[in-house]
C-alpha cells in the first residue's frame, strides 16, 4: 500500500469518525496552538520593545542620568534599597553643568514629571502627566507638534506659562475648539497653550496623549519637584560612539560634582536603552524556555489521547485487520496504515493549531500595540512536531495492529 | 501428470490448549490438481477449519509439508505467506468479510492495492470483477446496502479480482437462504466451467458438496475418504 493510498485512508477514517477523530488531534492542536500563538506574541513583543518602546522610552543614541534605575528586575536587598532611595537628587545645576560640558556634541534636555489634575471651565482631567521640561526634550523624545508650535529656548530662560498638550486633553476640553492660545489650570497654574502634540496612542492599553509639557522652569517646577531638583537629565548625541564616549564624560562630571573618590560606586544612575534590552532579553528568554514545557506537556497528553483511541481503533477494527491481512497485507502494511492514521490524525490536529495560533497573533495584534510576527520556521515545527506526536505514539497501537494473527482477526467479532 | 496445483504431505497442526495439547490435523496427504472444483467435508472438529487455514496460507503447520503451485509455503513468514495469499489466493467467507464502510468497488480494489497496483489499473479490473459476477450497477454500493447474495458475489468478485490459482470458499452458503445458496453455487460452477478455475470449499452441508467435482472428507484430523463425483 502506497503512502498516499494510507493518507486517503486516515482521512476517510477521520470523516467516519468525526468526534472521536476531533478528540485525538486536540492535544496537537492545543499545543501547536500555544506554541505559534506565544512564538508570534513573543516575537511579535520583541519587535515592539526594541523598535518602538526602547526607542520612544529611550531613544536612539540617547541616554538618561536619574538618581536611581527605572526598571529593576533582580532582587535588592532591604540595604540596597534604602541605599537607592538615599541618593541625592539630581538638580538644576546639575543639567547646566551637563549641558555646559556637552556643548555642541549633543543634545541635553531636563525632565520632571508628576500626575497633577488640570481643569478648563469647569472640566477636569485627572491625573494627567505634567512635566517640566527643557527646550531640547522635543527633539530628542521625538515628540512632535501637530499643531502650532513647541516652546522655544527664549520662553524657557523667561520660565513664561505656556504649554504643550496632548491630544488627551484637547479631546476632554476642546472639542470642537482651537485649542491653540487657550488656558488651562494645572494645579494653581495657569498655563496658555501653544501648541498640540500628535497623538501617540495607547500602550498596554494607556493613553500616552494625557499629558501637558511646560517650561522647566516656569511655575510647573512647583507642581513637579522640590525646588530645583530635576527628575531626568537625558542626552543624546549623533551617532553611537559619542553616545559612549559622552556617557563617559558625563559620569566622570557627575561623580567629580557629588565628590566621589575613586573605589567609591556611583550614587546615580546612566541609563540606556540596553538597560531596557537586556531586562526585555530575560523576560523573553525566560518565556522561550517556558515554551517548550507548556508545548510539550500538551502533546505528551495529546499523545496520550491518540495513543489510546488508536488501541480502541485497533481493537473495533480487529476484524478489517484480519480481512486485509487475508487479502494478502504484509505487517509493514498494516503498520504503516495506522501510523499514517495517528499521524494524520495528529497532523490536522497540529494545522488546525497553527491556523488557531496564527489567529491568536492575530487578535493580539489587533487587541494590543504589539506587532505579530509569525515567523515560517515555527511553522514548519509545528507540523513537524504534528507528524512527530502521532508516530511515536502510534507506534504501539500500530505494531499491536500488524502483529494480529489474521486468522484470530478474522473470527473476531 | 503435472505438478499438482497443491501437494500436502503428512500435514499436521497442533494447538496447546492449556495443558492439554489438540491434534487437529494428524498428518494428512492430499493432492489437488489445477482446474479441480474440491469440497473438503466433514463434521465439526474434524479438522476442516484448521485444514482450510492452512491450505489458504493464514497458518503454518506444525509439521508435514506443503507446496503451493510447486513452492514450498510450509515453513514461510507471515509476510512471505501474505504475499503468497495476495498472489494465489482468493478468499470467500462465510460473513463475506467485507469491509463495511468501503463501496463495493472499494472492496474488490483491497487485494489489488496490497499487490502495488496503480489506481487506476486496480479501478478497471475491480470494475470488471464485478461485472463478471453481475453487480456493474452496484459498485458504488456499501456492503449494508446490499442483499445477502449480492454482498457474497462482492467477496467473489475480490476473490477473483487478483486471478488467483485457487479460490478458497469456507462455507460460503452458510449465512445464505437456500435461493440465494443455489445462486450462488451456480457462480462458483460457472466459474469453474467458463474459466477452469481451481476451486476449493470447505463445507458441512452435503447439498453444497454436491456441486464439487470430488469430495474429501475429513474425520478426527484424518482424510477419511476421497471421491469423485459428477456434479450437479
Amino acid at each position: 500500500m502506497s503512502f498516499l493510498e494510507a493518507v486517503r485512508l486516515a482521512f476517510g477514517m477521520i470523516r467516519a469518525q468525526k468526534l472521536k477523530s476531533f478528540f485525538s488531534l486536540l492535544g496537537a492542536f492545543v499545543g501547536v496552538m500555544f506554541l505559534i500563538g506565544v512564538v508570534s506574541i513573543v516575537k511579535g513583543m520583541d519587535h515592539w520593545v526594541r523598535n518602538d518602546f526602547a526607542g520612544k522610552l529611550f531613544g536612539v543614541n540617547t541616554f538618561s542620568v536619574l538618581q536611581r534605575p527605572r526598571v529593576q528586575m533582580s532582587e535588592m536587598s532591604v540595604e540596597e534599597r534604602r541605599e537607592l532611595r538615599r541618593r541625592p537628587r539630581l538638580r538644576e545645576q546639575d543639567y547646566d553643568a551637563i549641558r555646559e560640558l556637552m556643548d555642541g556634541r549633543a543634545l541635553v534636555a531636563n525632565q520632571s514629571i508628576d500626575l497633577v489634575h488640570v481643569y478648563h471651565g469647569g472640566r477636569r482631567s485627572r491625573n494627567v502627566r505634567v512635566m517640566g521640561v527643557s527646550e531640547n526634550y522635543f527633539t530628542i523624545r521625538n515628540v512632535n507638534i501637530a499643531r502650532g508650535r513647541a516652546f522655544t529656548s527664549h520662553e524657557v530662560a523667561l520660565g513664561l506659562n505656556v504649554a504643550v498638550v496632548g491630544q488627551d486633553l484637547v479631546d476632554r476640553f476642546f472639542s470642537g475648539v482651537d485649542p491653540i492660545g487657550q488656558e488651562v489650570r494645572a494645579g494653581d497654574f495657569v498655563f496658555r497653550i501653544i501648541g498640540v502634540a500628535e497623538r501617540q496612542g495607547r500602550v498596554f492599553g494607556e493613553s500616552q496623549d494625557k499629558f501637558l509639557i511646560a517650561p522647566y522652569t516656569s511655575p510647573v517646577k512647583r507642581l513637579v519637584n522640590p525646588h530645583k531638583i530635576v527628575d531626568i537629565i537625558i542626552v543624546k548625541t549623533p551617532d553611537l560612539p559619542s553616545m559612549y564616549q559622552a556617557m563617559a564624560d558625563v559620569e566622570a562630571l557627575m561623580r567629580s560634582r557629588r565628590h566621589l573618590r575613586p573605589g567609591q560606586p556611583n550614587n546615580f544612575h546612566i541609563e540606556t536603552a540596553d538597560d531596557v534590552l537586556s531586562t526585555w532579553a530575560q523576560i523573553s528568554r525566560v518565556m522561550y524556555m517556558a515554551l517548550p514545557m507548556l508545548v510539550g506537556i500538551s502533546l505528551v497528553v495529546g499523545g496520550i489521547v491518540i495513543m489510546n483511541i488508536m488501541l480502541m481503533a485497533v481493537a473495533e477494527r480487529t476484524r478489517e485487520i484480519g480481512i486485509r491481512k487475508a487479502l494478502g497485507a504484509r505487517r509493514r502494511d498494516i503498520m504503516r496504515q495506522f501510523l499514517v492514521e495517528a499521524a494524520t490524525l495528529s497532523t490536522t490536529g497540529a494545522g488546525l493549531g497553527i491556523v488557531a495560533g496564527l489567529g491568536l497573533a492575530r487578535l493580539v495584534d489587533a487587541l494590543t500595540p504589539l506587532p505579530a510576527g509569525v515567523s515560517v520556521p515555527w511553522i514548519f515545527v509545528g507540523v513537524l512536531l504534528g507528524i512527530g506526536v502521532g508516530v511515536v505514539f502510534g507506534v504501539l497501537p500500530a505494531r499491536k495492529a500488524a502483529q494480529l494473527d489474521p486468522i484470530a482477526a478474522l473470527r473476531f467479532e | 501428470m503435472s505438478e499438482p496445483l497443491i501437494r500436502i504431505r503428512g500435514l499436521t497442526r497442533e494447538y496447546a490448549m492449556g495443558a492439554e495439547t489438540v491434534r487437529a490435523l494428524r498428518g494428512v496427504d492430499l493432492e489437488i490438481q489445477r482446474n479441480e472444483y474440491v469440497a473438503i467435508m466433514g463434521p465439526s472438529g474434524s479438522g476442516k477449519s484448521t485444514m482450510m487455514n492452512l491450505v489458504g496460507c493464514l497458518d503454518t503447520p506444525t509439521s508435514g509439508q506443503y507446496w503451493l503451485n510447486g513452492v514450498e509455503v510450509s515453513q514461510m513468514s507471515d509476510d512471505e505467506l501474505a504475499q503468497v495469499r495476495n498472489r494465489e489466493i482468493g478468499f470467500v467467507f462465510q460473513t463475506f468479510n467485507l469491509l463495511p464502510r468501503a463501496t463495493a468497488l472499494h472492496n474488490v480494489e483491497l487485494p489489488l492495492i496490497y499487490a502495488g497496483l496503480g489506481a487506476r489499473e486496480r479501478r478497471e479490473r475491480a470494475a470488471q470483477a464485478l461485472e463478471s459476477v453481475g453487480l456493474g450497477d452496484r459498485m458504488d454500493h456499501r456492503p449494508n446496502e446490499l442483499s445477502g447474495g449480492q454482498r457474497q458475489r462482492v467477496a467473489i468478485a475480490r476473490a477473483l479480482v487478483t486471478e488467483p490459482s485457487i479460490i478458497l470458499a469456507d462455507e460460503p452458503t452458510g449465512n445464505l437462504d437456500s435461493t440465494t445458496s443455489e445462486e450462488i453455487m451456480r457462480v462458483f460452477s460457472e466459474l469453474h466451467r467458463s474459466r477452469g478455475q481451481t476451486i476449493v470449499m470447505v463445507t458441512h452441508e452435503h447439498d453444497i458438496a454436491a456441486h464439487a467435482e470430488r469430495i474429501v472428507t475429513l474425520h478426527d484430523g484424518l482424510i477419511s475418504s476421497d471421491r469423485q463425483q459428477k456434479a450437479a
